[in-house]
């Protein structure tokens, strides 16, 4: 059964090149970036317990800083690609120290605070950033001397670093840091009377989604080749948000799955509604209602009960 | 660690502790021998788990000292103090309801070593840790029990999940909130023998309401009322006390 799944998988992230069009081959590309990123939002929202509203930063400015570095300051692809994440996990470890004084509400305000500062900085430091305008123009990275500016050999880059990122954060939130991290979850106090640190267990994992979010969004520069401060806005923290709380916060699957839902209804709900946002919110009303855990925490529920095995 | 052994295990020197205007631990001072038993009793908003939230770090004190094996740990977070071999039960039951009987105690492993840094290796791999979980899960008659998730099992195993979870630790000073609480008669006889058998390496301080069942575990009592200590001493002499009698008896 299990490996059933797997092979499935499999084949739906392998199969699609060789027969679909350049549309959908993209699409499946931008799905695989934004699970990147919801992945990494992730480990502080379901496994850390820690609702960030303000996840956007890290892939916006490891955008911006590559964007700025290839266009305008002459640094070769590999260079800035090193620099922007490099710098993004610094930001990470510096928010993360300012973030982390609260929790809870407290918390979510915060990061949301200093994503905004970021935003506004995006747009009205015009001469650097060329504020609304975005920076345009942008190349795409030769690794190898392959180029990927075709859809589909795009699709095979984003494909072999989505797949890393995802084993990566499964080795994370499964390995004995991964239990202390649920633990601190959980039950906070007792963590610490056990001896366990809570507030280096949570800095040390929000430094590690920001460096997971700062890689995605190198790949949503790459991809797009254009930036915008839109990517910095709270709107694109939210989605991030609402992708892994429907697909199951907590979970591994959960926010590949979720972040596929958003992207799918945005691009499909966009062409026939034009007020889309209202149907994102209701599909999500729906999934609240229905599955409160989220979409693969419910089918899995849904598949232990038509198996007939206890819960 | 330290080339002398210092002759009390836990200190405690003139602890105050205020919320505005109200004194909830008021110049209270105690000194355990290592290996001692020793019960902590009084009337309820006594402030007997206040006492125990400032050894355990996770109040600070107004003014005061406390220190373990002649070490001033007034300054040093809960975590800090948990490396001390300070290790501590709750009165309301603190357990990870989700995880299974192993993982909780495994937890309580975890928090001392190295490991819990670890973060390629998965948890699961670390045969040590499960056997020594299993071990301590033997101990306290839960076994049986092991992969069972704690929101699964009665309340009187959890009060045993929670001592052996501090008991998996092996603590030097080992702090016990009501251990007894809301147990049936059966229940509290094994937890009683439970904490009989501790060893006296560990230096064991109790708070419990359940006089009966107490002070047949203890060797020394100290009595709270207000914040205060009112009789500090042997057991025995505790107890004949009038003002024991008077606070607590009610007599």
């Amino acid at each position: 059964m299990k490996w059933i799944g797997v092979a499935l998988i499999a084949a739906s992230l392998l199969l699609p090149p060789f027969f679909a069009g350049d549309f959908y081959i993209n699409l499946a590309s931008q799905i695989l970036i934004a699970a990147i990123f919801a992945l990494s939002l992730n480990l502080l929202v379901g496994f850390g317990g820690m609702t960030s509203l303000g996840h956007a930063s890290y892939l916006g400015v490891a955008a911006y800083v590559c964007a700025l570095l290839t266009s305008r300051y002459g640094f070769g692809h590999g260079a800035a690609a090193i620099i922007s994440i490099a710098g993004t996990t610094a930001m990470a470890a510096l928010f993360g120290v300012v973030a982390l004084r609260a929790t809870g509400l407290g918390f979510l305000m915060i990061t949301l605070a200093l994503s905004q500062v970021l935003w506004g900085l995006a747009y009205r430091m015009s001469n650097v950033t060329n504020g609304d305008n975005g920076v345009a123009g942008l190349t795409r990275p030769m690794p190898f001397g392959i180029p990927l500016d075709s859809a589909t050999s795009f699709y095979w880059f984003a494909l072999i670093v989505a797949t890393f990122a995802f084993l990566m954060m499964m080795i994370f939130v499964l390995s004995s840091f991964g239990s202390s991290l649920q633990g601190v979850r959980d039950q906070p106090r007792r963590m610490a009377a056990l001896g366990f640190n809570p507030w280096m267990i949570r800095w040390i994992t929000f430094i590690y989604a920001g460096f997971w979010a700062g890689v995605s969004g190198l790949l949503y520069v790459y991809y797009n080749k254009f930036i915008h401060p839109t990517s910095l806005s709270i709107t694109s923290s939210a989605e991030a948000l609402l992708g892994v709380i429907a697909g199951g916060s907590g979970t591994l699957g959960g926010p590949v799955v979720g972040a596929a839902l958003v992207l799918l209804l945005k691009n499909y709900a966009s062409a026939y509604i034009e007020r889309w946002n209202m149907l994102l919110g209701l599909v999500f009303l729906f999934i609240v209602l229905v599955m409160p855990t989220g979409i693969v925490p419910g089918f899995g529920r849904l598949l232990t009960g038509i198996r007939g095995e206890p819960r | 660690m330290t080339p002398q052994t210092p002759d009390y295990a836990l200190q405690i020197v003139n602890l105050n502790k205020a919320f505005g205007g109200l004194s909830v631990t008021q110049n209270v001072s105690l000194a355990m021998r290592p290996g001692e038993r020793r019960l902590i009793i009084g009337p309820n908003g006594a402030g007997k788990t206040t006492l125990f939230n400032q050894i355990s770090g996770d109040m600070r004190p107004s003014s005061g000292q406390v220190k373990l094996f002649g070490t001033d740990v007034t300054y040093l977070a809960p975590y800090q103090r948990a490396h001390f071999g300070l290790s501590r039960t709750y009165q309301i039951i603190t357990l990870f309801s989700g995880d299974t009987l192993e993982h909780n105690i495994t937890l309580g492993l975890l928090g001392l070593r190295p490991a819990r840094w670890q973060m390629w290796r998965p948890l699961s791999s670390y045969g040590s840790f499960a056997t020594e979980a299993r071990r301590t899960l033997d101990a306290v008659g839960l076994l049986h029990l092991a992969a069972h998730p704690v929101s699964d099992i009665a309340y009187g195993e959890k009060r045993r999940v929670e001592l052996a979870m501090a008991l998996a630790q092996k603590p030097r000073v080992l702090l016990l909130d009501e251990p007894l609480a809301g147990l049936s008669n059966t229940e509290r006889s094994t937890v009683k023998s439970l904490i009989a058998a501790i060893p006296r390496q560990t230096t064991v301080i109790m708070i419990e309401h359940d006089m009966d069942t107490a002070l047949d575990l203890a060797e020394t009592v100290t009595l709270l009322n207000y914040g205060r200590v009112i009789v500090d001493g042997d057991r025995d002499a505790v107890i004949a006390d009038p003002r024991t009698r008077e606070v607590y008896l009610g007599v």
